[in-house]
């Protein structure tokens, strides 16, 4: 099975941002947090997606998902193009395409208890004459939670207890594509392991297929076939995961896997250090947007924007790739 | 100088279903510029115990028994409220995974450290010159002309950075992280461990520093300890617990992390069984239900070993060095 089960094209998203005042001023009044995405998940596998806070993740996913207009571009999930679709037609694409979100807790209704939250995804889908205690039991057994968890609340749930929830609610209704949002922060990694090891096996059992958003490498490494490192709403390399690992080409990419932090507190680092000011998307830099930060940017880089290329199987925009 | 000096801290959740021993007899302490790393499963009780000594339990937690002694004579587990409010914010600052926690959405940066000056006496233009002072330390770029913005005119890894400055605004003796980095990308989150180390060296403040990066404790903590199911099971400096850790659960926790696999493998190690019931705590060991090492002996409560230097492990068979460990 080799098909694309979801097509993304040049996708755009933006947010107005500032007011009134802002626009009187001459001040940019919209930023595109996600501008200009192209990439494709093919069925069965796991795309993971990484970059720092307010690259614009979330809003990728979110508006996969449709919970935020797309302003341009294409998206294909089993042959149906998403974009424009009203809230009621994107229902049983949701069931189809259902999303973790970030903040276990926080996205859990705090007045629901545990059976509520596993029911929840029944009713909402018309299937409340299944019988739903047996449903929240199969759930919980799937997620590793004690069957007594049903009735606990929220604020009762530790951060790992939570998340069991949040992917039980995710796959609640077989789902044929995951969209989980930084499913592991703030898991130990004994429990992050064992969640992994949940989608693994969910992929592998139910032909699931995953896009998957964290920060952590070591995550993208183990579970992900395919990658892609966002930067200012843009994909500035994407390809496969252990040909990125092996050899990054993208300079951002590179001090990304620099950086990661090793638990050995005698190690010797050698990283690749960059400037902490990330510019703001109200104040794109010119030319290749990474040259402010970049240890490896020229006279040229300021000027000219680099165009997508192919190095190999990955697709980056630099003017000097790494490791050619 | 200690700081911070927990004694046989206990705290327990009244649920519907029974009493909840979210903590038993905790033990440990933090010394003057000194940097402590808590590391555990989730749902070991880390933030309870954050939670206790800041007396921000749930309603329905109670500290059962044990002493918070902070900076020598204040028993935080009995102080009144109005005095604990006072301390916090001034002598103990805390950072959280969120920094929007630790924001105010509509009110200038400038303006919300001036806010956290309030008993400085100083004037408007002396906290003004003393919030710049503290943006540039955080390495806020051109922080006169930031002071009137908002926190969303700030990137994440900013706004992080200015939650931070805002923490240390007062010169707290004692600095509480909580999964500070988190939400960072891998490059931020090295550039804010840096930045930690090196306010902490500047303003002589210890760290309490929560975190599942096993990688961020051994880059920035001198000492750790380690918890499982509310219970401090083994405690030492960084190196000696990275390179020699003896408590089982230590010993598999370290086995966990997908750090030490070089590459992507089938199924990733975990630790098999699950957190105790609380309620219900097993007798002996707490960890015996899930050590494979346990014997007879285990079922009564294990002793704290001292395997050398500060290095402690609280159990009957802590001679086991890592490599020894069956897989
Ligand atoms: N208000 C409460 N009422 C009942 N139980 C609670 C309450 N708060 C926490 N608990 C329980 O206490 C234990 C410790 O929880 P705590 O939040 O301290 O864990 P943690 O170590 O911070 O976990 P994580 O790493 O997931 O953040 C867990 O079993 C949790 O379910
Ligand atoms: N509802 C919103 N209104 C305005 N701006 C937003 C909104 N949601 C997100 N943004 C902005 O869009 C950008 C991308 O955010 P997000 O997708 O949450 O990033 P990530 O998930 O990568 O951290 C950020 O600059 C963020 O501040
Ligand atoms: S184009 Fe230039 S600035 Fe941009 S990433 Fe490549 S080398 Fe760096
Ligand atoms: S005391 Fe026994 S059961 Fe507990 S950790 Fe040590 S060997 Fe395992
Ligand atoms: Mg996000
Ligand atoms: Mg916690």
């Amino acid at each position: 099975m080799n098909e694309d089960l979801l097509r993304v094209s040049d996708l755009r998203v933006s947010f107005r941002v500032g007011g009134l005042s802002a626009r009187l001023a001459g001040r940019a009044t919209e930023i595109e947090a996600v501008s200009g995405v192209s990439f494709t998940l093919q069925r069965g596998s796991t795309f993971a997606l990484v970059g720092e806070s307010g690259s614009g993740k979330t809003t990728l996913a979110r508006t996969l998902n449709g919970l935020q207009p797309v302003k341009a571009g294409t998206i294909v999930f089993e042959g149906q193009e998403l974009q424009g679709l009203s809230n009621a037609a994107m229902k049983p694409v949701r069931r189809r395409m259902p999303m973790m979100f970030q903040d276990p807790v926080g996205s859990l209704s705090p007045r629901l208890s545990v059976r509520s939250l596993l029911s929840e995804p029944f009713v909402i889908h018309g299937l409340s004459d299944r019988d739903l205690n047996a449903e929240v039991t199969r759930l919980l057994a799937l997620v590793g939670l004690p069957r007594d968890f049903a009735d606990r609340y929220p604020h009762q749930l530790s951060g790992g207890q939570a998340r069991r929830v949040g992917v039980a609610r995710a796959i609640a209704l077989d789902p044929v594509l995951v969209v989980a949002d930084e499913p592991t922060a703030g898991l130990d990694v004994s429990v992050q392991g064992e969640v992994l090891n949940l989608l693994n096996d969910l992929r592998d059992r139910m032909g699931l297929s995953m896009l998957i958003i964290t920060h952590n490498l070591h995550v993208v490494r183990q579970i992900a076939d395919r990658m892609a490192v966002m930067y200012l709403g843009r994909f500035v390399e994407q390809g496969e995961t252990e040909a990125i690992f092996r050899a990054p080409h993208h300079p951002y990419t590179a001090a990304l896997l620099s950086a990661n932090p090793e638990p050995d507190p005698d190690r010797v680092h050698q990283r690749i250090t960059l400037p902490a000011d990330v510019p703001s998307l109200l104040a794109r830099p010119s030319g290749c947007e990474f040259h402010t930060r970049c240890p490896q940017a020229e006279g040229r880089c300021a000027l000219d924007v680099p165009v997508p290329a192919s190095v190999g199987d990955s697709r980056l925009t630099c003017h000097f790739p790494l490791n050619t | 100088m200690t700081v911070l000096a927990i004694k046989d801290l206990s705290v327990a959740f009244h649920t519907e279903s029974g009493r909840l021993e979210a903590l038993k007899q905790v033990s440990f302490s933090v010394a003057a510029n000194r940097s402590v790393g808590v590391v555990g499963e989730s749902g070991c009780g880390k933030s309870t115990l954050i939670n206790a000594i800041l007396g921000l339990l749930a309603d329905n937690g109670e500290i059962l028994s044990g002493e918070i002694i902070f900076e020598g004579d204040k028993d935080l587990a009995r102080l009144d409220p109005t005095a604990m409010r006072g301390l916090r914010g001034q002598r103990i600052a805390t950072v959280f995974q969120d920094p929007m926690g630790a924001l105010n959405p509509v009110l200038s940066v400038g303006r919300q450290m001036r806010d956290i000056q309030y008993r400085s006496g100083l004037s408007k233009r002396d906290k003004d010159a003393r919030s710049v002072a503290m943006l540039r330390k955080v390495r806020i770029p051109d922080p006169e002309s930031r002071l009137t913005q908002f926190p969303h005119e700030f990137s994440g890894g900013m706004k992080q950075r200015i939650a931070i400055a805002m923490a240390l605004m007062m010169e707290p003796a004692l600095l509480i992280a909580d999964e500070p980095t988190t939400a960072l990308d891998a490059t931020l989150e090295v550039a804010t461990i840096e930045l930690l180390k090196d306010l902490q060296r500047d303003i002589g403040c210890s760290v309490l520093f929560i975190s599942h990066h096993l990688g961020v404790i051994a880059e920035l903590c001198d000492e750790m300890i380690v918890m499982y199911a509310g219970e401090v099971v083994e405690s030492g400096t960084t190196r000696e617990i990275f390179h020699d850790a003896r408590h089982p659960y230590t010993q598999k926790l370290l086995a966990c992390d997908p750090a030490r696999l070089s590459q992507r493998v089938p199924r990733l190690p975990t630790i098999a069984g699950t957190l105790p019931d609380l309620r219900r705590r097993p007798s002996g060991c707490v960890f015996q239900p899930r050590c494979d090492r346990a014997d007879a002996q285990c079922l009564t409560t294990p002793p704290s070993a001292p395997v050398g230097g500060s290095h402690i492990a609280h159990c009957w068979h802590s001679d086991v060095p890592l490599g020894a460990m069956s897989a």
